[in-house]
């Protein structure tokens, strides 16, 4: 497959602090594979993700970044969304004032440069809520204000689905959902997969979501660096023993 | 080196266009027993309203400079014009017969188109005076009566306006006040009769052209038992670099069951000192709506107050108020509840960039009288970068114990964690700045009538450095 992104030799800390977050990360995916990051607690999987999209919480300090063949390292967050990445965040924010279904208009009219007729777009939203039975009253909610949890993390789904992103990177979209809404999320990735045909890279404790994904490779990240690689059979592993082994490298 | 936002000002330049005001007639500069006396003379004032003028003039003189709220120290009334009556005989009626340039002032403002579009009446003021006043031959046919307090005070209602006229807001409240009732000019006078419900607004426009001069009229509305108006009013100006005056008077008395909505949509220049006063007293049943978008001036004190004096009678006021670089507001509501059972509700949003400051300052006092009273204030700032400064100053009185009443603050900064959040879904941080801003007011711009509407939108429109997309 063709490369899609390639992260060389990263290095990150969080803006105003000196201590190294991601230490020198090597990572590789190609288009349309399905990618899994698993990790301890404080690893850096999250810093990994927000970091990608351009962050300006983080700081890359060494390495580079590359999405698409282009040097991506220093780009800003929008430039990035708009060449085809997109980051499900692990506490999407509250924003009042701006209903869901405008946000994901407003972001699809950007992110194409074109107006879109409004009755196709309603349609489209409504069709996309109902395979991830969200109530349609939400899309005049203002933006994940009052959401549930698991409300929230549909409504990331959702975006996800609309915006179609060559590379969706979920940052623990499963963490803290019950069984139904994990199911419901699943599905939604499943349909991510079979629609639009992108790639994924999974931030996740959990291997519920990954049941119906054919996993391609999966990380192992310890303290800021890619300890190891494997195939799906990782993930069952890392899920037997935990990270111990890892941890001792 | 990322370039850093900035939300830009307002875009003044539809409003900041100016003529000479050379072959207009103007008192001298300052205020003395003389001037007001000319002012009197000009007007062929009633006596008693020229004793009232010059009761007004010694009260003024009494009373101190207010020195709770923002610095008025610019504001040096030796200077200030009081009086300029625009070059024109007299008020008119049809619009063809209003001078050139008054008239392409107003045309720049959209204000015929919108009286062509959607009102039942137009008033005009420009600087001191009414120079056009005209309302649909069906709206007066059926009893309503709309026209500027000179014209009244010798027309029918001249006994109601003299019984009536700043009784709500007496000279004695505030050197302002006192100052309004020696030189007030031009403004309106609107009766509704009993049981009349006027479904399209009525509009007065406020324009202040001359250089160095105040603006003080005065707004007198009766709205009868079980009667319905809305009334809107706009006011703007050119800017100039010395400090101009707007010191109005806003009176409303609503009676039982009847509804007055009034809604002003101010944009004064950045000299401007706008110390306005407005007050409404509602009857049995009857209710108050105050719709309220502040975005000029340099320096503003206003706070509409409405005095619930029926039992079940109501307020709402609904308000948003956007200082920018210069600019120290200071607005809010006051509301006294005087009878069981009145409930008033409030509901603001300011918003504060490039060091502009907003102080909402609200008042609630539940009378003794006031059993099964409500109350709930709301009201949230937003502040767009951490130069500007915003204040909330809410007071509640109450006196009754069987009274409900909430308060409910929030300010805010633009968090970098939602403007990344919009950004990573592809928005510019201009873009992602932007929406927030509009979504902040939105839940307050949308009572603003439809043309209104439009003119904030303008108004708001934030105009971002470096390009988009």
């Amino acid at each position: 497959m063709a490369q899609l992104l390639k992260v060389e030799d990263l290095k990150v800390k969080a803006e105003g602090k000196e201590e190294e977050i991601l230490k020198g990360l090597n990572l590789e995916v190609g288009e349309g594979e399905v990618h899994v990051i698993l990790g301890p607690n404080g690893a850096g999987k999250s810093t990994l993700g927000s970091s990608l999209i351009g962050s300006p919480e983080y700081e890359k300090i060494g390495g580079k970044v590359y999405f698409k063949g282009e040097d991506i390292t220093e780009e800003s967050a929008d430039k990035i969304a708009k060449m085809g990445m997109f980051l499900s965040f692990q506490n999407p924010i509250e924003v009042p004032g701006i209903t869901l279904s405008n946000f994901i208009k407003t972001s699809l009219e950007i992110k194409t440069g074109e107006r879109i007729r409004l009755w196709d777009f309603k349609k489209k939203l409504s069709e996309t809520m109902k395979l991830l039975s969200m109530d349609e009253g939400y899309a005049d909610r203002d933006l994940n204000v009052g959401f549930s949890g698991g409300e929230k993390k549909k409504a990331e789904i959702l975006q996800l689905l609309m915006l179609k992103p060559d590379l969706a990177i979920l940052d623990e979209t499963d963490s803290g959902l019950d069984v139904d809404a994990v199911h419901i999320v699943s599905k939604g990735i499943e349909e991510y997969r079979k629609s639009v045909g992108g790639a994924l890279m999974i931030i996740t404790h959990s291997t519920k979501i990954l049941e119906s994904l054919n996993v391609d490779k999966t990380h192992i990240i310890v303290d800021g660096r890619v300890v190891s690689e494997g195939g799906p059979e990782l993930v069952s592993e890392v899920n037997e023993n935990g990270f111990e082994k890892y941890e001792n490298m | 080196m990322k370039e850093k936002t900035q939300v830009e000002d307002i875009d003044r330049s539809i409003y900041d266009f100016r003529y000479a005001d050379e072959d207009a007639y103007k008192v001298e500069e300052g205020l003395t027993e003389k001037i007001v006396g000319k002012i009197s003379d000009e007007k062929n004032d009633p006596d008693w309203m020229r004793e009232f003028r010059l009761k007004s003039l010694g009260i003024y003189n009494e009373i101190p400079v207010p020195d709770w709220g923002p610095s008025i120290d610019g504001l040096d009334m030796e200077h200030i014009v009081t009086y300029v009556r625009p070059n024109t005989k007299r008020m008119q009626t049809n619009w063809d017969d209003v001078p050139e340039d008054i008239k392409d002032t107003f045309e720049r403002l959209g204000i015929p188109e919108a009286e062509r579009k959607s009102l039942a009446g137009v008033g005009a003021q420009y600087d001191s005076e009414l120079v056009y006043h005209n309302v649909r031959k069906e709206v007066s046919e059926r009893g309503v009566v709309y026209t500027d307090i000179e014209s009244a005070l010798r027309g029918e209602y001249a006994e109601l306006i003299k019984e009536k006229f700043m009784t709500l807001v007496p000279p004695t409240d505030h050197k302002f006040a006192a100052l309004h009732g020696a030189v007030w000019s031009g403004g309106s006078f609107v009766y509704v009769p009993k049981g009349v419900h006027l479904d399209i607004p009525l509009q007065s426009y406020f324009r202040l052209n001359a250089k160095g001069a105040g603006q003080f009229e005065h707004t007198l509305i009766i709205v009868e038992d079980d009667a319905y108006l809305h009334f809107i009013e706009g006011c703007s100006a050119p800017k100039y670099n010395v400090a101009n005056l707007h010191a109005g008077c806003v009176e409303l008395f609503v009676g039982k069951n009847a509804t007055l909505r009034y809604s002003t949509i101010e944009n004064w220049s950045k000299n401007m000192y706008n110390l306005n006063t407005k007050r409404a007293i509602v009857d049995e049943g009857g209710k108050i709506e105050w719709i309220s978008g502040s975005f000029g001036s340099h320096v503003s004190y206003l706070y509409p107050m409405s005095v619930l004096n029926g039992k079940g009678a109501r307020s709402e006021f609904t308000g948003v108020t956007f200082a920018g670089n210069g600019q120290n507001l200071d607005t809010g509501t006051k509301i006294v509840h005087n009878a069981p059972e009145t409930s008033s509700y409030v509901n603001t949003r300011s918003i504060s960039k490039d060091g502009g400051i907003n102080t909402f300052r609200s008042a609630v006092v539940i009378g003794a009288k006031a059993k099964g009273s409500k109350s709930a204030v709301s009201c949230e700032s937003l502040m767009v970068d951490d130069i500007s400064r915003s204040d909330t100053i809410p007071a509640m009185d109450v006196r009754c114990a069987d009274a409900d009443v909430g308060h409910e603050a929030k300010i805010g900064r633009i968090s970098d964690e939602t403007v990344f959040y919009l950004m990573s879904r592809g928005l510019s941080e201009e873009e992602a700045r932007a929406l927030i801003v509009r979504g902040f007011a939105d839940n307050v711009s949308k009572e603003l009538p439809l043309e209104y509407a439009v003119e904030m939108n303008n108004l708001i429109t934030l105009e971002m450095k470096g390009s988009i997309g």
